[in-house]
């Protein structure tokens, strides 16, 4: 076998050992399908009736925006995990096993794959079952679930990169959710960036999850994308063409306590 | 207990391989140094473990122990000096290193999530040993050490001792000529430490080499065939076992007087037999002495003829932690306070 083919093997072996973690702790399954499902049903019930949304129904704007920010936060067990072996000792193990030195990082990303596919299926349907519409063509869905599915991939990139520099599990957990979580927020996911003051409109503007979550929405809902959907593309293979390397870089050098 | 796994051909084809390309060394490091910020932790070590035997690293907390296996195993990159495993630099020929060496460490190493079975066979598969091939000795393993019954449960549910002997067998999957034991019995019970020390008997018979590193003298005494003792990165002693113990100077008369107030007298009716100065300790008179051979027989005469009752008296051979109080001026578990700074 040549060095690529062991390469896939290797990631697919520890693909396979990261799904039956996520199956094995409830836990980690509740955080992908009852937190989203609770945010969406927060978002159109309470807050939705407030929020001002010119030419959609709310649920309509909502669902595309927070698909986004679930599917960004998706890559986070990754980042739980990494930190998770470090702490254990597994690193040791796996670097100095002869296989390939992106394996793990890679088998790990692509079981966020599976997940995320599991987590925009359940978004979607909760959406479908209070009113939310495809209003675009089949290939517009579809390009926007691909679509998706890179910016999950992308994040879980970032979130190598995370665990794999964090102290600890809880110091990753800390990390993610009070440096990006608010950043998303700062974005066209939840409100139309008009509605917000003057001095924060171009920060949300330039957000790039503005242009992912703007992207998503012109592909579900078949309105005028613009330059959305490009600039999102960009940012992603952009994130992932940095993290990517710069995670296996750390995974290298990286010491455990 | 764990049925001997010296039942099993634990030299495989590429192990044999490697013995056959006569490699000098299994381990050989030269003028090897590390530096973590200011703390040095490798200050220029040399270290070579013949190929089949127990090499023993001996040193306190912080000594530089697990500095050099992470060099050795390919963790970690020296700042100066060369290291081979099986014949390869570590650092050139990083993956071939990897082939062929197996670790095994204190924390036990292994998936929580995954049953011991899984385990194993994912280490098989990242050894690329292939899926079937994978699957048997990952059985064969967990039979060995007695573990197949609770092989398909979660490794959650395993015990301490059960832990450390998966993590053994992990690094045992892929039978690789040089294994490395980093602290393997710290933490465990008489009972598991014991089971493991055959375990590891059992591989050396096979003709593994493996580098055990410990801070337990009494693991070093029973497995290591050499021992190297460092301390704050540097090597500070080498030898077997037993010569270690002849550097600290032989064998010891230890008497009990019947009254103690009587010991400056007697420690000067001995002197004649000792082989250093005789001195007082712990209520006990210790006398240095050159030869076993009737040095009782000569201290009782000479005490009863001074009319000193002795309450009991047996010679005593000097064990690896007199060697290292000899050594470094302190005792193996007591941890300085650079260790503690270098640890962290």
């Amino acid at each position: 076998m040549t060095a690529l083919t062991y390469g896939v093997s290797d990631t697919l072996v520890l693909a396979k050992r990261s799904l039956l973690r996520i199956r094995r702790q409830p836990d980690l399954l509740v955080g992908f399908t009852v937190q989203p499902i609770l945010f969406i049903l927060l978002f159109v019930y309470v807050l939705g009736g407030a929020i001002q949304t010119p030419g959609f129904d709310y649920v309509d704007f909502l669902m595309p925006g927070i698909i986004v920010q679930s599917i960004a936060f998706g890559g986070f067990v990754t980042a739980l995990g990494l930190a998770d072996d470090l702490k254990k000792g597994l690193m040791d193990r796996f670097r100095s096993l002869p296989m390939a030195r992106s394996a793990l990082l890679t088998g790990r990303t692509l079981s966020d794959v599976g997940t995320n596919i599991f987590q925009i299926a359940v978004m979607i349907s909760v959406g479908l079952l209070i009113g939310f519409n495809f209003s675009s063509s089949v290939a517009e869905v579809i390009a926007g679930l691909a679509l998706l599915l890179l910016i999950g991939y992308a994040f879980s990139w970032v979130f190598a990169f995370i665990g794999l520099s964090s102290s600890s599990p809880e110091a990753s957990n800390a990390f993610g959710f009070t440096i990006l979580f608010p950043v998303t927020f700062v974005s066209s996911a939840f409100v139309p960036v008009a509605s917000m003051p003057s001095w924060l409109q171009p920060i949300a503007e330039h957000n790039p999850f503005t242009y992912m979550v703007n992207a998503t929405r012109a592909l579900f809902l078949g309105i005028p994308a613009g330059d959305n959907v490009w600039l999102a593309l960009v940012w992603t293979l952009g994130i992932i063409a940095v993290f990517a390397p710069l995670s296996v870089w750390k995974y290298r050098r990286v010491v455990t306590q | 207990m764990i049925a001997a796994p010296h039942r099993i051909d634990l030299r495989a084809d590429h192990g044999a391989a490697a013995s056959v390309r006569s490699v000098p060394a299994a381990v050989e490091t030269l003028r090897l140094r590390k530096r973590y910020g200011k703390v040095e932790a490798l200050r220029g070590v040399d270290l070579r473990a013949e190929a089949g035997s127990v090499f023993g690293l001996l040193g306190p907390n912080g000594a530089g122990k697990t500095t050099a296996v992470r060099i050795l195993t390919t963790l970690l990159a020296p700042d100066d000096g060369s290291a081979h495993v099986a014949g390869f630099d570590v650092v050139r020929d990083a993956a071939k290193v990897r082939e062929r060496i197996g670790l095994a460490g204190q924390y036990a190493a292994v998936d929580e999530n995954l049953t011991g079975f899984e385990n194993l066979e994912m280490v098989g598969r990242l050894y690329h040993l292939g899926r079937a091939p994978s699957r048997d000795r990952a059985r064969e393993l967990l039979s060995s050490f007695d573990l197949t019954e609770a092989g398909d449960r979660l490794v959650g549910t395993y015990s301490g001792g059960m832990r450390r002997r998966l993590d053994l067998a992990a690094a045992l999957v892929a039978r690789p000529p040089v294994l490395f034991l980093d602290e393997p019995t710290t933490g465990l019970d008489i009972r598991s430490r014991i089971d493991l020390w055959d375990a590891i008997e059992a591989l050396v018979s096979e003709g593994t080499t493996v580098l055990l590193t410990t801070q337990d003298l009494d693991e070093a005494d029973r497995l290591a065939d050499r021992i190297v003792v460092i301390d704050h990165g540097l090597v500070i002693a080498e030898g077997t076992p037993a010569e270690l113990k002849m550097q600290v100077g032989g064998e010891r008369l230890d008497i009990h007087l019947c009254d103690g107030g009587r010991g400056e007298e007697a420690l000067g009716v001995l002197s004649p037999i000792a082989s250093d100065r005789p001195f007082l300790e712990d209520g006990s008179v210790r006398v240095p002495v050159a030869q076993r051979r009737g040095t009782i027989a000569d201290a009782v005469r000479r005490l009863d003829d001074a009319e000193i009752a002795i309450d009991d008296i047996s010679v005593t051979t000097p064990t690896l932690d007199d060697v290292f109080l000899t050594l470094t001026g302190r005792p193996a578990e007591q941890e300085p306070e650079e260790a503690e700074v270098l640890a962290k």
